[in-house]
């Protein structure tokens, strides 16, 4: 009970003084409602980052996601993964009569806040790639929740992808307006404006 | 005046902290009186930019004074953790690759803390050529087995600059603290004394720039620099150090003299900095939050930075220390 209490108040302590965890909120207050968070995926230290700027409130009913056989390969991992950051496990391996998605619907049922990664896997070419299905699925089956669009800015120079300890840059999380799935807007159509939405942060005025 | 040097240390530090706190103190309450009257918004603007100042002023003044007075090392770990922070943000500001990575690592957790350890156990002769000579041939090495030749040049320049500005020189405040003047314990008044006079130049050109109104020289940088408010600088810092004199190793004309060098070195050190942001395309100056933040820090600490080592070198120089 102490010792994640201490675990994540030292991480979050850490994040700030290496990214300074700066949080934009331009389009939405941070507000304890259920929401889910979408943003951008360069590093592994991009769900600690946004992590950190949530007010410390938040931070408890806010999930990330994890790729089960991964976080829960060694006990420390599984341990933070899920005492710390309380994260929703999802499996990797596709079985054919399960559906991916059901420990983060099981989650939202729950009451609790996701972030999600739509673009499925850490990119580094600054351009975000084309966003996966699940966010859509989300939406479609919650749409009283409000999806909440998040830039993460400078996070690859911090820790680029293969290397283990991250270099002191300043960072900033920037959360747009919420939105929700339009009626009769196709899959496509939607994950195509809610990417926009993400990459429109990057320029904003702030 | 003539009997303040009798005075002990401890009445010393007591006089100092009325002085320091007072003035704050008082532009304070003249700052909350002016507020109650009606402004035009344009100048309500500069007069809400002006409290945010003065309360990063307080912020700062506290800061020092709790490290200052609890002795070399706390003070010693404040620098540091300045300079860790103003090291971060000049980062931010220039652009790195992935193979700086390394080197960067090596700057902020080899480099760094090794230079505060340095200074802290007073190994002065290794401390002023430690990163000129040892980190110097080693950063580009890092560098270069990064495996990325794309403006290798430039990447590795802009991270040597970096650590010589915000770990190198900062690093020499803390030293002054350190610094043995004939068994008198008054380095610790040195510090004192360059930040202050540090500041007095600081305040007094800008103020000197809004009065004036002269042609600025690099125009492109700054648009309020110019010779007049420089000179007008360097005065305060030179009638601030004679005000001090009487704390510090110095005779009033000495302190006179050095007061403008290093006052004028760090006018001169803003300038530059400034240059540096106009570069990396900050607009804001001071205060205002850019997209990560990075703005603020360091130019509040560049003209120690520019100062400090020059004050250092001077007077260890000429007083033999």
């Amino acid at each position: 009970m102490i010792l994640q209490e201490v675990a994540g108040f030292a991480l979050a302590t850490l994040a700030r003084l290496i990214t300074g965890a700066q949080g934009h909120w331009i389009g939405s207050p941070p507000k304890a409602e259920q929401r889910i968070y979408f943003a951008n995926h360069q590093s592994h230290f991009d769900w600690v980052l946004i992590w950190a700027t949530l007010p410390k409130d938040l931070r408890s009913t806010t999930r990330p996601i994890a790729a089960r056989d991964y976080w829960t390969a060694s006990p420390f991992k599984h341990w933070l993964t899920r005492e710390v950051f309380n994260a929703v496990y999802v499996s990797r391996v596709r079985v054919d009569d399960e559906d991916p998605l059901e420990p983060l619907v099981e989650a939202l049922r729950n009451g609790d806040s996701l972030v999600i990664f739509p673009e499925g896997t850490r990119s580094n070419k600054g351009e975000p790639q084309a966003f996966k299905a699940g966010l859509y699925h989300l939406a479609e089956q919650f749409p009283e929740v409000p999806l909440i669009p998040a830039w993460i800015d400078n996070v690859q120079r911090v820790m680029p992808k293969g290397e283990v300890v991250p270099v002191p840059i300043l960072c900033s999380v920037t959360f747009g307006a919420p939105m929700q799935l339009a009626a009769a807007e196709d899959k496509r159509a939607f994950l195509q404006r809610a990417r926009a939405a993400v990459v429109a942060l990057r320029r904003a005025e702030r | 005046m003539m009997d303040l040097r009798d005075l002990s240390v401890s009445q010393h530090v007591g006089l100092l902290f009325v002085m320091i706190f007072g003035g704050l103190f008082l532009t304070t309450v003249i700052t909350v009186a002016k507020g109650f009257r009606e402004m035009a918004p344009e100048k309500q603007s500069t007069y809400e930019r002006f409290r945010l100042e003065l309360r990063a002023l307080w912020i700062g003044t506290a800061l020092f004074w709790i490290a200052w007075a609890a002795g070399a090392f706390v003070a010693t770990l404040l620098f540091a953790l300045t300079s860790f922070l103003a090291f971060r943000e000049f980062i931010t500001l220039t652009h790195t690759r992935r193979g700086d990575h390394r080197a960067l690592l090596a700057a902020f957790f080899i480099v760094l803390p090794l230079q505060y350890i340095l200074v802290g156990t007073r190994h002065f002769d290794l401390f002023t050529v430690f990163i000129p000579v040892y980190a110097f041939a080693a950063l580009p090495v890092l560098a270069a087995l990064g495996n990325d030749p794309t403006r290798f040049l430039e990447r590795t320049a802009k991270i040597q600059w970096g650590t010589t500005v915000c770990v190198y020189g900062l690093s020499h405040v803390p030293a002054l603290l350190l610094l043995n003047f004939g068994g008198d314990d008054n380095g610790a008044f040195l510090v004192l004394y360059i930040v202050l006079v540090v500041a007095g130049a600081q305040i007094a050109q800008e103020l000197a720039s809004r009065r004036m109104r002269r042609r600025p020289v690099a125009r492109q940088i700054s648009r309020s620099f110019s010779w007049r408010a420089w000179g007008v600088g360097i005065l305060a810092a030179g009638i601030v150090g004679v005000l001090m004199y009487w704390a510090t190793p110095f005779k009033p004309l000495q302190a006179l003299f050095i007061g403008c060098v290093a006052g004028g070195c760090g006018t001169l050190g803003e300038l530059v900095m400034k240059a540096l942001k106009r570069d990396a395309g900050v607009r804001h100056w001071g205060g205002r939050s850019s997209v990560t933040g990075a703005v603020g820090l360091l130019d509040r600490v560049a003209p120690l930075c520019f100062a400090a080592p020059v004050f250092f070198h001077s007077v260890r120089w000429y007083f033999g220390v």
